[in-house]
């Protein structure tokens, strides 16, 4: 698992640190309750990540954990070489979108120029500098024609290009992203996948991507990052996804089928991504 | 109006030409300014029940300091204050606890009718209270109100910008190290000072009318935040006054009149809202 884990099959030398995110040994808990118990894996730059994992697998607290919220409790976690910080201007984030959301009769526009600097005290006025930054996020993810709606008139899958908008102010390096699938149509979930993949590609950002079902993203993912009881294996898919190695890591016999190019993961009783699409830890 | 039959347009004329009468305008507008920039964030943050929870509380501390020979400003302030700080620690906690936030504010009301009853007050007292009284508001008051909504007002500038981003993106906000606790406290805290001043103009019980009522229409006529923030506070101030001139010329009680004109208010453009969005998701591909 070390070994896979250790190894940066695409590297790149646009970074001096060798890795993108590296966590050693590192213990993460939410509410008081360890979810990653001694979790080692390393991230390249440039490298696009799928995180999978079942409900209360640790998906998000992996996330917020690469943002200090909170820090691990053991073990260390380092971006880009550097131990972790809160407000990290590399990083770019999609929290999972929030019930109520998209009740906002907020305009697009405002909504993603919010995010700019929205951590400094005074008027919410962002001048020119910030208004260049807003546009060219905007731009980023094709939202122009969202940017005069309200948020009340806005599809999930428009939603979720704004959210992702907001993760892109500041032109980080990583981007990391809460479940942008969920509770969209298949028809939406290509979309949002294949925009990440052309902003991934053209801006050379590392991305970490959770979600439920992995085949959306079959053939965008360098790698797959899979949590199960407390434990991680990284590695490509035909490396991860396989009887052998998900069955050790769930502690419990998984069979994995292909079907002409898709995957269908199941566990003793039924398919492990069927269950309810959710709020998970 | 027995006797005097007088034109309307001679009667607005002569409107302020009575001290009771540019005090009311002055405070009302003081007030309004207040109400109408702090309901825009109120509504946002879908707090507006909180609002409404923190002028009930103001009112035990209301007809308490009327007990102990305060002015009734100072007991609201320090009820709504207290109750706010609280509130806003308790936080995500107090979600789904109606029925405890609902006993405790029927807590204050009954410990309000307590203290009027210890009091052995009239009646007026308690209406004042619960209804404001803005043509009966004294110049030691008037300069209150300024003062405090200086104060308020400078506060909510210094943090609107955190505090629209931790209302929109938590989760990104806090990511990028705003302190959502410090913000939620804060923010209580000048509500809970806007209520204490919209008190004075339509009482505890109708806060609501005045804090929510111009912000909930301006979001709905303006879609530009910053638009719908000035429209917010320009129709709290055009409601406040238009209801203290219709107040003076039909001898009817102010606050009627500022409901009523902020009811008609958000209905008009909820309306207007529902014709704009029928029209917009019509032309859609």
């Amino acid at each position: 698992m070390d070994a896979l884990a250790a190894r940066c099959h695409r590297p790149s030398t646009r970074w001096l640190a060798g890795c993108a995110i590296e966590l050693d040994r590192a213990t993460l808990a939410r509410g008081g309750r360890i979810v990653l118990d001694a979790v080692s894996a390393s991230i390249c730059p440039g490298e696009f990540v799928g995180i999978f994992g079942p409900n209360g697998s640790g998906k998000t607290t992996l996330l917020r954990a690469l943002l200090g919220l909170p820090p691990p409790l053991s073990g260390a976690v380092r971006v880009f070489g550097r131990p972790l910080r809160r407000g990290n201007r590399m990083i770019g984030y999609l929290p999972q979108q929030r019930a109520g959301l998209a009740d906002l009769p907020i305009r697009g526009w405002d909504f993603v120029a919010s995010a700019w600097q929205g951590e400094r005290w005074g008027l919410p006025l962002i001048g020119r500098r910030g208004q260049q930054q807003v546009m060219q996020a905007i731009d980023r993810v094709e939202a122009q024609a969202l940017a005069d709606r309200r948020l009340s008139q806005l599809s999930g899958g428009e939603v979720q290009r704004l959210l992702l908008a907001q993760a892109l102010l500041g032109r980080p390096r990583i981007l990391l992203l809460d479940e942008p699938l969920i509770s969209l149509d298949p028809h939406f979930q290509q979309a949002i996948v294949a925009l990440v993949r052309r902003i991934q590609q053209t801006e050379e950002i590392t991305v970490l991507f959770t979600a439920h079902d992995l085949n959306p993203l079959l053939g965008v993912m360098d790698r797959v990052l899979y949590l199960a009881n407390h434990q991680a294996v990284i590695g490509t898919v035909d490396e991860v996804v396989t009887d052998e190695v998900l069955s050790r890591l769930y502690d419990m016999p998984i069979a994995v089928y292909r079907i002409k190019d898709r995957i269908a993961v199941f566990a003793g009783h039924g398919p492990v991504e069927a269950e309810a699409h959710r709020h998970d830890v | 109006m027995p006797g005097t039959v007088r034109s309307k347009p001679k009667l607005i004329a002569t409107m302020f030409e009575y001290d009771f009468m540019r005090t009311a305008f002055a405070a009302g507008g003081i007030v309004a300014l207040v109400a109408g920039a702090v309901g825009f964030f109120l509504i946002l943050r879908n707090l507006t029940f909180a609002g409404h929870a923190l002028s009930h509380v103001g009112f035990a501390g209301a007809t308490g300091s009327v007990l102990i020979g305060v002015s009734a400003l100072w007991g609201l302030l320090a009820f709504t204050l207290a109750a706010a700080v609280v509130m806003g620690l308790l936080g995500n906690r107090l979600r789904d606890r109606d029925v405890a936030v609902g006993i405790v504010l029927s807590l204050a009301l009954g410990l309000g009718v307590l203290f009027l009853f210890l009091y052995s007050t009239s009646a007026s007292e308690a209406t004042t209270i619960l209804f404001g009284n803005l043509l009966g508001v004294s110049i030691d008051t008037l300069w209150s109100l300024l003062g405090l909504s200086v104060a308020t007002l400078l506060a909510l500038a210094m943090i609107s910008r955190p505090l629209l981003f931790a209302t929109l993106e938590p989760e990104l906000a806090e990511a990028k190290g705003v302190s959502l606790r410090f913000i939620s406290v804060s923010f209580l805290a000048i509500v809970a000072v806007a209520v204490a001043e919209a008190a004075q103009v339509v009482g505890v019980l109708l806060v609501f009318a005045l804090m929510v009522g111009p912000a909930a229409a301006a979001q709905r006529l303006a879609s530009r935040l910053g638009w719908a923030l000035i429209l917010a506070i320009f129709l709290a101030l055009a409601e406040t006054w238009s209801g203290l001139a219709l107040a003076y010329v039909t001898d009817w009680p102010t606050t009627f009149w500022i409901v009523l004109l902020s009811c008609c208010g958000y209905f008009v453009a909820t309306a207007k809202g529902a014709l704009d969005w029928q029209a917009t998701t019509r032309v859609e591909p």
